[in-house]
């Protein structure tokens, strides 16, 4: 399938799911600035402050949609240029994200002997909660033959570096790495399209797309306002996640530190980005009692096999009738959570995706990872545990990249400023 | 994961009972005397009518050896009389329904079967008894029965091959890596069973790296067979040189020496009094057996390096039919459904087969799979998934439970 047609498709199926959803949870549009990133509201008229401490699109409530696109800088691209880049960015952006056009009169207004600046197709749709969030890979640094094209060699943070290599890994370089990113979230995928659009479209002599993802069905839920979505493998998923309810364990586990170092990357994060491939047929045929036996969940109501409801804490220590562990010791479950990793807990921001199918006429399916952490040693810890993951029989990480995401803009800045200061 | 073969288990629809232990004098005289010696087993008549069927085994060999009947797929085994001592006079009495047989002897119980012969059951079906405990009894006793079977070839065949790679006689050793693992393939999930046997056995070079494990067994001797040239990438698009060199002579000794010792690990445990599998283990064997096909084999990732993976998904299929074999029975005896799930099984076993059949046979050898087409691994991919789909019923239907077995 073309990406047209799935967009179309895609497009199609989104707007009545968003207006579906605001209906009927009863959440009225509110685009009052007190919502940045702890908002609890999420229709599909909402807007988010492009402006504050931190990046939106991160603790902001997870919108419904993604388009995520990683960048590759422009060999000719020098420091200057790279700064006009992420000013135009952060300029359009900030409108875009409050339902504008990229400039005013972008679309219909200007010259008939001119193409229009603004894309169009997102004229007359609102916001629709559209959060635009900037990142710098290691290759902004320092390129791959090692160069510091930018000078920026020495402010890289020392763990903005490659991920190691997982179980399961079977990445191809085209789905991964990039030097800049842009996630784009939205209750209408035509909205956040239109942005990674305009914003590629910008970008055009200077950045050039290295890949990007479309993403329909957010797969965790980011505020305890949210109920909790289901992945392709249709449990629930994110049900441990932290949320921006959750005050100082975002200091904790989710914003870099002053005393964390670099200094320009206080108040930001690291974003990790894996595309996994399920395998959904061969899931498909595994009975229930082992698909929940896998996940170490009930399927229905996502409560841990120990007992309880979907937000009782899981007892690994359980056990049922023969002695054998409740949850098994290979549940994904036991093996995510962060008693098994050393405390480690990630904002998990992941969407579902389905690209056409491979050419043995399976769905390519899967799961779009996305997570924010402090620091990627969150991320490794969790990966490494799951190298025993019975779940891993039905997975294939196929994209990976690491980014570093600037703290927050402040008007009349441009993102990431710190870091050329 | 399991095993079976499919051809055989869509004609063997009897249900039979091995039987063995004391025999009325009266069944003496019709006893079909079975002459074993070391290299030959010679049934005296290769017809019986239906019902118990007695054989008076003499071993007049030089060790221990074991009489076999298996079924008309040559794999699944119906009945045996093991550990026939040089000397030693036995009867042995199976309950065979109509249908072809084969008798085979095994030569110190280890090894593939010798003198092979076909044996012809006659006359009418017994009328069948469907205690489900005998049938789930059965459906175990040969399902343990064909997983030591199976362990028993794979020693002497992994012994060989390790010695010709070790030798340094590549030729030899490359015309053995897919034979050799075709056992191993039959019934891999047994081995998976057993915690690290499995990866020191079969782990795929990418797997080996991503769990920082040391990379042993058939893929590590196999990539030495069929080393890459420069600019070769493996399955994961890494580059195929990254990491890796030819092994030394010494290592050569050392993955080989390795080898042998894991499956012949597999066979103590798999011939311990203890070694069980449960009807679940089965059922849920066969799909799993199939899942390996469709996860990557039918990708070509599984032999990179040697193209052998039509031969290894010939023998996951041939598993996978062994262990709906095994159960079969069981689940025709849960009513109309459970005949219609086996004979809807049956079907896609066939054609499975059949489309398999296109490209070789495990006797014959089977075409690299670098060259199959995207059409032609298109249309196994879409035979696996038609097989999978109902198979993948089996479980519930054998166990005729709401509640898997955990």
């Amino acid at each position: 399938m073309s990406r047209r047609g799935l967009l179309g498709l895609l497009g199609a199926g989104a707007a009545g799911a968003a207006v579906g959803a605001a209906s009927a949870t009863g959440i009225t549009m509110a685009a009052t600035s007190a919502m940045a990133g702890t908002g609890s509201g999420g229709g599909a008229a909402s807007a988010y402050p492009f402006f504050g401490a931190h990046q939106a699109g991160i603790v902001t409530p997870a919108q419904d949609r993604l388009h995520f696109a990683a960048f590759d800088v422009a060999s000719t691209l020098d420091r200057t240029g790279l700064i006009e880049l992420l000013t135009e960015w952060t300029d359009a952006a900030a409108r875009l994200t409050q339902g504008l056009e990229v400039e005013e009169g972008g679309a219909v207004g200007g010259s008939d002997y001119a193409p229009p600046a603004d894309t169009g197709e997102a004229l007359g749709l609102p916001a629709s909660g559209l959060t635009i969030t900037f990142g710098f890979g290691p290759g902004l640094f320092t390129d791959a033959s090692g160069a510091d094209r930018f000078g920026l060699a020495a402010r890289r943070p020392a763990a903005l570096e490659s991920l190691p290599r997982f179980q399961g890994d079977a990445l191809q370089p085209e789905r991964s790495g990039g030097d800049l990113c842009i996630q784009a979230c939205a209750d209408d995928p035509q909205v956040a399209v239109h942005a990674i659009r305009n914003l590629s479209r910008i970008a055009f002599g200077r950045a050039t797309l290295r890949w990007s993802q479309l993403g329909f069905g957010r797969t965790s839920s980011t505020s305890t306002a949210q109920a909790t979505p289901r992945n392709l493998f249709g449990f629930k998923d994110g049900t441990a996640n932290l949320k921006a309810e959750d005050g100082s364990a975002l200091d904790d586990h989710v914003w870099v530190q002053s005393a964390d170092g670099p200094a320009w990357l206080a108040g930001g994060s690291f974003l990790v980005a894996r595309r996994i491939r399920m395998i959904i047929e061969n899931w498909d045929r595994v009975q229930l009692g082992e698909q929940e036996q896998l996940v170490g969940r009930s399927k229905g109501e996502g409560a841990p096999l120990s007992g309880g409801t979907e937000f009782t804490e899981p007892d690994f220590e359980a056990t049922g009738a023969t002695g054998t562990p409740l949850i098994d010791t290979k549940a994904h479950v036991r093996l995510a959570h962060h008693s098994s990793n050393g405390g480690a807990r990630m904002l998990r921001r992941g969407y579902n995706f389905v690209d056409g199918n491979d050419e043995l006429g399976r769905l390519d399916a899967g799961l779009f990872f996305l997570s924010y952490q402090r620091s990627p040693e969150q991320f490794i810890a969790v990966q490494r545990s799951l190298a025993a993951d019975g779940l891993n029989e039905y997975l294939k990480h196929v994209g990976s990249a690491i980014f570093a995401v600037p703290a927050g803009v402040r008007e009349g800045e441009y993102v990431g400023q710190a870091l050329f200061a | 994961m399991f095993r079976r073969a499919l051809a055989a288990s869509a004609a063997v629809t009897a249900l039979t009972l091995a039987l063995t232990g004391c025999v009325a004098k009266a069944d003496l005289a019709q006893a079909i005397a079975v002459d074993i010696t070391d290299d030959t087993c010679a049934v005296a008549t290769p017809t019986a009518s239906a019902g118990a069927v007695t054989f008076a085994l003499e071993n007049h060999g030089t060790d221990a050896n074991e009489f076999e009947i298996l079924a008309d797929d040559k794999l699944r085994i119906v009945g045996e009389k093991e550990n026939v001592t040089p000397g030693q006079a036995v009867q042995f009495v199976a309950q065979l329904e109509p249908g072809t047989y084969y008798t085979a002897c095994k030569f110190q119980q280890v090894g593939a079967p010798i003198g092979l012969a076909e044996f012809t059951v006659t006359g009418e079906a017994s009328a069948v008894s469907a205690d489900e405990q005998a049938l789930a009894d059965q459906a175990v006793e040969q399902y343990v029965d064909y997983v030591r079977s199976q362990v028993a070839e794979l020693v002497p065949a992994v012994e060989a091959f390790a010695a010709a790679y070790a030798a340094g006689d590549d030729a030899t050793a490359r015309s053995l890596f897919a034979s050799t693992r075709v056992p191993y393939e039959r019934i891999e999930p047994t081995a998976e069973a057993f915690g690290d046997l499995d990866p020191q056995i079969d782990f795929r070079e990418v797997d080996a790296v991503a769990d920082g494990l040391e990379w042993t067994g058939f893929h590590r001797i196999e990539k030495d067979l069929w080393p890459p040239a420069a600019g070769e990438l493996n399955s994961d698009g890494q580059d195929a040189l990254a990491g890796w060199a030819p092994s030394t002579p010494e290592q050569r000794q050392q993955f080989a020496d390795e080898l042998v010792a894991d499956v012949t690990q597999l066979h103590d445990l798999v011939t311990a009094d203890d070694f069980a599998v449960s009807l679940a283990d089965i059922s849920n064997g066969a799909i799993a057996l199939l899942d390996e096909v469709a996860a990557g084999k039918i990708t070509g990732e599984e032999d990179w390096w040697s193209g052998g993976d039509l031969s290894d998904i010939a023998a996951n299929v041939q598993g996978a039919g062994v262990a709906f074999g095994a159960v079969r029975a069981l689940a025709e005896s849960k009513g109309d459904d459970g005949e219609e799930l086996a004979t809807e099984i049956d079907t896609q076993f066939t054609a499975l087969e059949q489309a398999l059949a296109a490209y070789g046979s495990l006797e014959a050898g089977f075409t690299d799979y670098a060259e199959l087409t995207a059409a032609d691994t298109k249309a196994l991919s879409d035979q696996v998934n038609a097989l999978a789909e109902p198979l993948s019923q089996l479980t519930h239907t054998v166990l005729g439970v709401a509640e898997p077995e955990s």
